[in-house]
């Protein structure tokens, strides 16, 4: 059955893909965690979903091929983060107002391409939950593109995005430039998005982005820890829910997201009895 | 003269419609160690937040190293501790060396790593506040206290020529409240560090500062702490806008 992801090239570019997203996901994901953003993403990925809808109206009524519903869906989603840096500094006070507007927006914009382009059809069904069999070669070329300028970014940033999401006061005070570090990472979490849909779905991309985040923080040691155990849990959800999904003829998005949560059970537990075991010394 | 690290002349500030400073003018000459005094929303944050360039005045000018407000790009030059600083997310998974290595960040630059020299400093500060034990800890998991050590060291370790601390010792205890000054004093005297604190423990800071400085919508006082404690009740309730009993611990 592994096999078989080797042998056919559409299943091959899914599990290139997959490793690729379980990289950047969770990556991006420690950061939007932390800084308490997990919400944003859902808001940025509904807004994915107008492009694709859009993209896919596009396809329908004009076949043209240079807009693909990959392309429109990414090129909506840096827009809505735009956006939403824009509103929340209009309502600075209630910058969490950003996240219904643009989310409502989204799926308002979604339905209205939906029924334009005369209903559901399979392709959208694959665009919500994720499919297997979705990822072309030139989807995949632009999903590497993608990862390595995040992972570059990350790289040369770290420094700086982590101190703006432990304490944006100080990180301005020391001199920061926090305002166009922060539209940097805005961007590439739009992206990170976009690449990441194809596989798991417009419905829980996001859960990609956090679930081995928050499984991460429950026994790692510091900011770099949980990274690497981010990544660690979001590739072992990618990997089993890919083949489990495909095993089963069930979207991934599912599987996926099904095994990260399991993964996340057994983080609490693992950190209840190394808890408990803990004390037990302590009082001993 | 000793050079002039900050200059504010005539300095108002005003949060909409609220007045909270007024025409101040405030110098802090290089080696000093400050203590500023004054009754909750005399405008102390607030005057910190100016100097650090957070808010900006509506009146006045300011000076940092000689130079304009608007000009002054040394940052690493100043080392703060905010009277929020153990107000962040308890949860944040960051061990104490992670913390510190933070107060690096700006002093290294864009798109530059760590190397083995930045190591050895954040090591050396976490030393000087006493908290080499818990280096790999998460920084949610110690005291209030220790918290604040942490942010000090923070502070240090980008070798600040001055250092502005509002309220570090809330929450700290007695016995280390006292440590924590004699770190200060050290800091001060040994390594020439200018020292600007926030605190309403007036009669240690008496002990330890060059000069007192109080404020109350306007500077109603700057001068030598043996001064301050010499001042009649009368006058110390006028500044605080009500009556105020100084207490001094007599070594
Ligand atoms: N962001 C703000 N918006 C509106 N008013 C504010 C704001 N911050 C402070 N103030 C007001 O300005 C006044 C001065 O506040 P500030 O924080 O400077 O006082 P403080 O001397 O530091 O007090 P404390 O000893 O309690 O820390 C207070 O009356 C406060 O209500
Ligand atoms: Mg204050």
């Amino acid at each position: 059955m592994f096999a078989n992801f080797f042998e056919y090239e559409f299943l091959r570019n899914t599990f290139y893909t997959g490793l690729l997203i379980g990289l950047i996901a969770p990556l991006l994901g420690t950061f939007i965690v932390v800084r308490r953003l997990s919400i944003i993403a859902d808001a940025l990925s509904h807004v994915t979903l107008a492009g694709i809808a859009f993209g896919l109206l596009v396809e329908k009524k004009f076949g043209l091929a240079f807009i693909t519903p990959f392309y429109s869906g990414m090129f909506f989603s840096v827009i809505g983060s735009v956006f939403v840096e824009k509103l929340r500094s209009v309502y600075k006070a209630y910058q969490e107002l950003a996240i219904p507007i643009i989310l409502s927006g989204g799926v308002g914009l979604s339905v209205i391409f939906i029924s334009l382009a005369d209903g559901f059809n399979t392709d959208l069904y694959n665009y919500l939950f994720g499919s297997v069999s979705a990822v072309s070669r030139d989807d995949l070329w632009m999903i590497l593109i993608i990862a390595i300028v995040v992972v570059t970014i990350i790289m040369l940033f770290y420094k700086e995005l982590f101190m703006l999401s432990f304490d944006e006061e100080h990180a301005v005070v020391s001199g920061i430039h926090a305002k166009r570090i922060h539209f940097l990472f805005m961007i590439m979490t739009a992206l990170v998005i976009a690449a990441s849909i194809r596989i798991v779905g417009v419905l829980l991309v996001s859960a990609l982005m956090t679930l081995p985040v928050a499984a991460s923080i429950r026994i790692a040691k510091g900011f770099k820890q949980t990274i690497v155990f981010s990544i660690i849990f979001g590739e072992i959800s990618v990997i089993i829910g890919l083949i489990t999904g495909y095993y089963f003829e069930i979207p991934p998005g599912g599987t996926i997201v099904v095994t990260s949560i399991i993964i996340l059970l057994l983080a609490i537990a693992y950190k209840r009895i190394a808890f408990n075991l803990s004390r037990k010394k302590a009082m001993e | 003269m000793a050079e002039s690290l900050v200059k504010m002349e005539n300095v108002s500030y005003a949060y909409e419609n609220k007045q909270v400073l007024s025409h101040v003018d405030f110098e802090i000459q290089r080696g000093a160690f400050i203590g500023l005094v004054g009754p909750n929303g005399g405008g102390k944050t607030t005057l910190i937040k100016l100097l650090l360039g957070i808010l900006k005045p509506q009146q006045g000018t300011i000076q940092l190293f000689g130079s304009p407000l608007n000009k002054f790009n040394q940052w690493n030059k100043i080392g703060f501790v905010s009277q929020k600083a153990n107000t962040f997310n308890r949860g944040f998974p960051a061990t104490v060396y992670e913390v510190v290595s933070m107060g690096l960040t700006s002093k290294i630059g864009y798109m530059k790593f760590f190397k083995h020299k930045h190591k050895q400093k954040i090591m050396d500060a976490i030393k000087q506040v006493g908290m080499q034990d818990y280096i790999y800890e998460n920084i949610g998991d110690l005291s209030g206290g220790q918290q604040q050590r942490i942010f000090i060291a923070r502070s240090l370790v980008s070798d600040p020529e001055l250092l502005i601390l509002d309220e570090p010792t809330v929450g700290v205890d007695t016995e280390n409240v006292q440590k924590f000054y004699e770190l200060l004093h050290h800091l001060n005297e040994n390594q020439n560090i200018t020292l600007l604190l926030v605190t309403h423990d007036t009669g240690t800071m008496t002990h330890h500062a060059t000069d007192i400085v109080c404020l109350n919508k306007t500077l109603h006082f700057h001068g030598d702490p043996s001064v301050f404690t010499n001042l009649s009740e009368h006058d110390l309730s006028h500044f605080y806008g009500h009556p105020v009993n100084l207490v001094t611990h007599n070594h």
